[in-house]
């Protein structure tokens, strides 16, 4: 039962973490929660749908359609991402200013939602369709304890769903004219460490070199099964031992989105 | 560039062919458990699920994780490894589903 809270807690981690920053992250704009949700109902939509075709896919491009269905999932997840900072950016300045007004709602977010809900459905849908396969495994079992690996699931979304909301309740005690810097920072390095891993399952299908394989090993100070670890893993893309083509693609996607906010910055319109 | 080049080195031949190993899953167990591979190179390792339930090939060390899915194989691609003890599991199953490969 236990194993099982683990294992749904450690794949709900990263999409109850970006739900939790992005929730803080449109604090002022009309209606969001709506945008959230659909964009998580989405997303566990799309996982369902995902873990039935999952077999078909996997056998694709030579028994890697796994990794590029992945690779795909992540790198449109990333861009979204990144299209939300670069917007937040040049208007972010405006909606604070707004939002100070007497917690007055902002409408005209509409690009920023359309890019975090986008990044929200593609997130819950890649981590949630690994659950869905375990628990149809469970299902399918004959497993005598099959009632309880249930409860220990159910426990482990609960625990998942706790941590985003932790994330969420932390980040409301900022204030507004820091929220932003703040959530733009969080949202960053979620990015980067999905470009991370978009070079780590290219890597496991042979797509990509492992170039200096690892580049360092933490493990043994912090091993990435460790609640620290997995907790910086989902945030910031943390691995004990990471290949140095993961540690170039995070570090170019952090300067490549911090340049183009910085661009974005200096050409904000006039309020 | 000079780093480059030694960096892409590590990277292991191009055209030799990759060394093969299969491991099978049987009742959730890993068989063989323990696999010996060359250090140095890419390995291709093709795990083999004969159960009717998926299991996920899972290894921090090695720095995957992989979706197996019931009565059929996954191809994973690991290393170039350094010399070493790199435990793997099946996540799905992890009190029986344990393994190791051995890098020398």
């Amino acid at each position: 039962m236990f194993a099982a809270t683990l294992i749904v807690f450690r794949e709900s981690l990263e999409a109850a973490l970006v739900i939790g920053i992005v929730a803080a992250a449109t604090r002022p704009i009309a209606g969001r929660g709506w945008w959230i949700a659909l964009g998580a109902g989405a997303g566990v939509a799309g996982a369902v749908a995902v873990a039935a075709v999952a077999r078909s896919i996997s056998q694709l491009a030579g028994g890697s359609g796994q990794e590029l269905f992945t690779a795909v999932v992540l790198a449109l997840a990333v861009a979204m991402l990144a299209w939300h900072n670069v917007w937040m950016a040049s208007h972010g300045r405006q909606i604070a200013a707004q939002a100070r007004d007497l917690g007055k709602s902002v409408a005209r977010g509409e690009v920023a939602l359309t890019a975090i809900v986008t990044a929200i459905a593609l997130t819950v849908l890649r981590e949630g369709s690994e659950t869905v396969l375990f628990l149809v495994g469970i299902a399918s079992s004959a497993n005598s304890s099959r009632a309880a690996m249930v409860i220990g699931s159910v426990l482990g979304l609960v625990a998942g769903g706790a941590a985003g909301t932790l994330m969420y309740v932390g980040l409301l005690r900022v204030p507004v004219h820091r929220l932003f810097v703040v959530t733009g920072w969080l949202i960053l390095l979620l990015a980067a460490g999905m470009a991370g891993q978009f070079a780590r399952v290219l890597i496991q299908a042979d797509l990509l070199p492992a170039l200096a394989s690892p580049l360092w090993d933490t493990s043994s100070w912090m091993p990435d099964d460790s609640v620290l670890g997995t907790l910086l893993r989902a945030l910031l893309g943390y691995q004990a031992q990471p290949t140095a083509t993961q540690v170039l693609f995070y570090v170019a996607a952090l300067v490549l989105i911090s340049a183009a906010m910085r661009r974005a910055q200096s050409r904000r319109p006039a309020a | 560039m000079k780093v480059l080049l030694a960096l892409l080195s590590l990277s292991g031949p191009v055209l030799a062919a990759d060394p093969e190993v299969t491991i099978q899953l049987h009742e959730h167990h890993f068989a063989p458990s323990e696999i010996k591979v060359p250090a140095g190179t890419k390995v291709k390792l093709i795990i083999d699920n004969q159960d009717a339930t998926p299991e996920e090939f899972d290894s921090f060390a090695l720095n995957r994780e992989k979706i197996v899915f019931p009565n059929s194989k996954a191809i994973v691609f690991i290393g170039p490894l350094k010399p070493g003890r790199y435990e793997f599991v099946g996540e799905f199953n992890q009190k029986t589903a344990k393994g190791v490969v051995i890098a020398e």
